[in-house]
């Protein structure tokens, strides 16, 4: 497939989360602000560009009998570099993320990348197959969180807008599930009407 | 007594799945019926349990010792790959049906981030041998409590008259939102 | 383009050089951030001291001393200015909140008046709990300058003079719970 639409697939119709479900348990887990739910995909195209990368590039080497094995090893690293450069440079989102970071190793998207697509395709697909899921992931986690943030605390990317709290049942845990059930019907809905 | 408290914190008022959000992909795609949910709780249970109590002897005896913590993420995956593939070997032996019922599933236990993230936690909060079993085991259980609850509410919203652009994830999760709410019930019992 | 065949030697191959570059990488990783980590870990420990106890010109957490209590340990910051001792922060804590453990930094004077209280840990409801943190609320500012000997470090609904937040009662005995336990602990340590 030509790369823009490679490139592209990852934000709406081959959307991650609205429309794959992968990577759910971050999507719910870390949403409670924008900026953490922008972090996190960052991070997680991070290490989803570098093990696509990596994979692409050693895929003939590595024997089919151990192939989810290496891919593994390959991701963990990535995670382990992500975990450590954070901790080391960004410590308050390294808090506000917490246990989430080194849970980006069994995000089923990054395996499931690495094996669908980069085990199978050139170093450059590969590359821009990792950044645009990533991305996409990116969009929907920020755009979750965005909601959860506005409805739950009145504020957007850290800047009030009200006095007081907002519903605080969607930055508990209820409303998490709640949001992204309705935010999952609407962004289908509106790109089914674009398509 | 620290035992009653790990247990019903880890099963009620942490719920792995309802209060901490993970274990969320096999919880919606296992989900769909009561059956397999069960299926899929035993499995976590043997591999979340065996995982912790692995982990918890790497962390304590390998990893800080030799100070190479950051060796974690790494070692405690593939431990989890690796007892993945022993349960799906054992399984086929000794219960090929089970073996098949699972399917797909079994292999996903590994990218289950509970069995990772109950393997971590147990380090954090700095339990020993013993409490580490003992979180890990409720844990479990409060996952296959909260599957399984969830399968039977799905079983019944298949035959509700839900508005078509919600039917199928969309109202699973309004669903599961409202399961949590119900769940946060139990906090401040421990 | 042909993959490796799967044979043991192969697979072992292909793992065991994977894993050691994985594992060289990583430990290279590890020391250049080993500095910049501790260092983020000590800014944001002099941060809640800094915000406790009145200014200070020497390096409290190298001159931090502990004690153990009740299973847990609590440590003391003494903070100086040229020879003459400001305060002190003392890092408590609390098993009583609403959602687990709570850590406090209390910063005493010489004479045993609360300076001020920070929130270093939490995990309480937003909206409810979660008023103990000063960006919050300002209800901890209630602490400022009292005397622990004067005024009763417990709930007003128990008897003391500490204004519970409103409908958080627990985190607000478990914050009472963590300066109480630092204080104790203060006097005993003074008085050796």
């Amino acid at each position: 497939m030509d790369q823009l639409k490679n490139f592209t697939k990852g934000f709406i119709k081959e959307n991650p989360v609205f429309a794959l479900f992968l990577g759910l348990c971050p999507t719910l887990g870390v949403t409670t602000t924008a900026i953490n739910g922008m972090g996190m995909g960052l991070a997680t195209t991070f290490v989803l560009l570098m093990s696509n990368i990596v994979v692409a590039l050693i895929k003939n080497f590595i024997p089919d009998k151990v192939r989810i094995p290496s891919f593994i090893v390959i991701i963990a690293s990535f995670v382990t570099i992500v975990e450590l450069t954070m901790q080391a440079y960004l410590p308050s989102l390294f808090e506000a993320l917490g246990l989430f970071i080194p849970l980006i190793v069994v995000n089923c998207l990054v395996l499931g990348r690495a094996e669908a697509f980069a085990s199978k395709n050139n170093l450059l697909s590969s590359a821009i197959d990792g950044l645009g899921m990533g991305l996409g992931f990116t969009f929907a986690l920020t755009l979750l969180g965005a909601v959860r943030e506005i409805l739950g605390s009145g504020s957007i990317f850290g800047l009030k807008f009200i006095a007081g709290d907002g519903m605080l049942i969607f930055i508990l845990s209820p409303g998490a599930f709640i949001a992204l059930g309705y935010l999952i019907v609407i962004v289908n809905k509106l790109s089914k009407k674009g398509a | 007594m620290e035992y009653i408290i790990i247990i019903i914190s880890a099963i009620f008022v942490n719920n792995i799945v309802l209060n901490k959000f993970l274990g969320i992909c096999p919880f919606i795609g296992v989900s769909g019926k009561v059956e397999t949910s069960v299926g899929m709780s035993g499995a976590v249970l043997f591999v979340m349990t065996i995982a912790t109590l692995v982990t918890y002897l790497i962390q304590n005896y390998i990893l800080t010792p030799f100070g190479i913590g950051y060796m974690q993420t790494i070692t405690f995956i593939l431990v989890i790959a690796s007892l993945v593939q022993l349960v799906e070997i054992i399984l086929k032996k000794v219960s090929p049906s089970l073996y098949q019922a699972l399917g797909i599933f079994l292999p996903l236990i590994t990218t289950n981030c509970a069995v990772l993230g109950v393997a971590i936690m147990a380090g954090q909060q700095d339990l020993n041998l013993m409490e580490s079993i003992v979180f890990a085991i409720a844990n479990s259980i409060g996952f296959g409590l909260a599957l399984i609850l969830f399968a039977g509410l799905r079983e019944h919203l298949d035959l509700a008259d839900v508005p078509r652009p919600m039917k199928g994830v969309p109202i699973a999760f309004v669903v599961a939102g409202l399961l949590a709410m119900a769940f946060m019930g139990f906090a401040g019992i421990v | 383009m042909a993959k490796k065949e799967s044979n043991l030697k192969n697979m072992l191959i292909a793992l065991i050089a994977i894993t050691l570059i994985a594992s060289a990488s990583l430990g290279g990783i590890y020391e250049l951030t080993k500095e910049p980590i501790a260092a983020a870990k000590l800014e944001k420990k002099n941060n809640a001291i800094r915000q406790v106890i009145p200014e200070f010109d020497n390096s409290p957490t190298s001159e931090v001393y502990k004690q153990a209590v009740d299973g847990d340990t609590i440590y003391f910051y003494p903070g100086t200015m040229g020879d003459e001792p400001v305060g002190t922060a003392v890092e408590t804590y609390s098993m009583l909140g609403f959602s687990g453990e709570i850590k406090v930094m209390v910063g005493f004077l010489p004479d045993g008046t609360i300076n001020d209280v920070a929130v270093l840990e939490h995990e309480e409801t937003p909206g409810l709990g979660d008023k103990m943190e000063r960006k919050k609320s300002e209800w901890s500012l209630q602490f400022q300058g009292k005397n622990p000997e004067s005024f009763r470090l417990s709930v007003k609904k128990d008897g003391g003079d500490v204004d519970a937040i409103t409908a958080s009662t627990i985190s607000s005995r478990a914050f009472c719970d963590a300066v109480t336990r630092a204080y104790n602990t203060y006097k005993e340590i003074n008085k050796k």
